[in-house]
């Protein structure tokens, strides 16, 4: 077994193939935390709301996202979902960077069904007589919600949506499967070209670990500094 | 749409078997079932070791969770399959490989819930249990473990639908699993791909869908047989077991 080279890793053809894959893997994450978290509200509103054909929509939505695997989600976004369209836009689509655009699409959906749950239990978690006792004491409908209702719910829904980000940086790797060039694609990339699987996978390793442990430490972080009050 | 079915439903199911090797959905299920069977035993002792008194059992237990859930499962599976063999000399096939991988991820997991099962039993009957003159051991084995597993169940079922939607991993490496199947049908028939993925997410739905909702029935009946019993320490151990779990 050959030693570890970190050289390889330092400069050189493999590092700019690694890096640029690192470089794809964060956009890729901040894409589909952008498009996501204003969905995951609207699907949360959804189910919250009052009428039963919207509540059964936004369950409807999170029951079918989450029970299929990731892979089978960018599967068909890929290769199924285009179909769909005419020709002349399938060919221009494939021409471009779709496998991008769909794995944003992928991920954004799926993650935005887990993020909703959790955005929908924090804001349940709220006890109804907290709205109706600033109301009471005077408040309008908006400083009553962002002076009584949401500074709650906020302490309630932050660290859960900052734990699924985490699932969700890790579960960017799976774009590998349509093509993406992330981090994974190019750590196949140099295993295959310089048979160096010790030095690529570590590499990885350490970019998915640093991104994970950071963002636990800060929902941990958070969470102590302003942890949930309960009545 | 029913052509497809008509034509491949067989392959689907059970791949090339009997002449060639298990495939489709079986292997899927198969794996699924395996792997965590296997993660029971593991799962439990992980789970003990972290919420033990004894800083040496605990600490690597908890890195090796930080460890496992800060990176993708998919990078386990590269390791295992491109990594292992230039340690082993050996040459591990896909199935071994995702078995491996879905082995120690389920551990991982199944000790969390091992963990939370147990913390949600009330401190007050381990204390009971010491006074009675039971040890630490008899304590664990006879009074609180047999009150944290049975709680534990709905968790154990949904671990299964997170361990069946984790099979798919295995269609990177080439696994004939379900996913694989599909693309190979979707590569022979070409013209319908939307039709070939709806059914293969179909086919995941109905799996995960319909355990899902048996895991909330038995929630159900725990919680309803939980009521004349004196109210349970905050945040119960299901509730707390899920948050944890992943995707």
């Amino acid at each position: 077994m050959p030693g570890f080279d970190l050289q390889l890793l330092l400069h050189g053809q493999y590092h700019e193939w690694l890096v640029a894959g690192l470089r794809v893997s964060l956009e890729l994450f901040a894409l589909t935390i952008a498009c996501a978290l204003p969905l995951a509200v609207v699907v949360a509103l959804l189910r919250l709301s009052p009428w039963r054909a919207l509540q059964g929509l936004g369950a409807t939505y999170v029951e079918v996202v989450r029970n299929v695997p990731l892979i089978a989600h960018l599967l068909f976004w890929y290769f199924g979902a285009p179909e769909l369209l005419p020709d002349a836009v399938k060919q221009k689509l494939y021409a471009g960077n779709y496998e991008f655009i769909a794995a944003a699409i992928g991920l954004t959906l799926y993650a935005a069904a887990f993020m909703a749950e959790n955005i929908r239990s924090g804001i349940r978690a709220i006890p109804a007589v907290q709205f109706e006792a600033a109301r009471a004491l005077g408040l309008g409908f908006l400083p009553a919600m962002r002076r009584v209702v949401l500074p709650q719910a906020l302490r309630v829904t932050v660290p859960p949506l900052l734990s699924q980000t985490v699932i969700l940086w890790n579960d960017t790797s799976i774009a590998t499967v349509i093509g993406v060039a992330e981090l994974m694609y190019q750590a196949a990339r140099v295993e295959s070209a310089a048979f160096r699987s010790a030095e690529a996978f570590g590499f990885v390793t350490a970019c998915y670990l640093a991104g994970s442990l950071a963002l636990t430490a800060i929902a941990a972080w958070i969470h102590r500094r302003w942890p949930v009050r309960t009545l | 749409m029913i052509d497809l079915i008509q034509t491949y439903w067989v392959y689907f199911l059970i791949g090339q078997y009997p002449q060639g090797p298990l495939g489709g959905v079986a292997v899927t299920v198969l794996l699924a079932a395996l792997a965590l069977l296997l993660a029971m035993p593991m799962g439990l002792l992980l789970g003990l070791a972290r919420v033990s008194s004894i800083a040496a059992l605990r600490r690597p237990v908890t890195a090796l969770v930080y460890l496992v859930r800060g990176i993708p499962l998919l990078l386990m599976v590269f390791w295992i399959y491109f990594y292992l063999p230039t340690v082993t000399g050996h040459k591990t096939d896909q199935f071994s490989t995702m078995l491996i991988a879905l082995v120690v991820f389920d551990s991982v997991y199944l000790g969390e819930i091992v963990r939370a099962g147990i913390q949600g039993v009330p401190r007050g009957q381990y204390e009971a249990a010491r006074a009675l003159g039971l040890g630490h051991a008899g304590a664990m084995r006879r009074v609180i473990l047999p009150q944290a597993l049975r709680s534990m169940l709905p968790s154990l079922v949904n671990q299964f639908v997170s361990t069946i939607k984790a099979t798919s991993l295995g269609y990177i490496i080439g696994l004939t699993e379900a996913s694989f199947i599909a693309t190979q049908v979707n590569s022979q028939v070409f013209i319908h791909p939307t039709a070939v993925y709806l059914l293969l997410s179909l086919m995941y739905f109905i799996l995960c869908f319909g355990l899902s909702r048996v895991a909330y029935a038995i929630e159900k009946r725990q919680a309803r047989r939980a009521l004349p019993r004196p109210a349970r320490s905050p945040g119960s151990p299901t509730a707390n077991a899920n948050a944890g779990s992943n995707a």
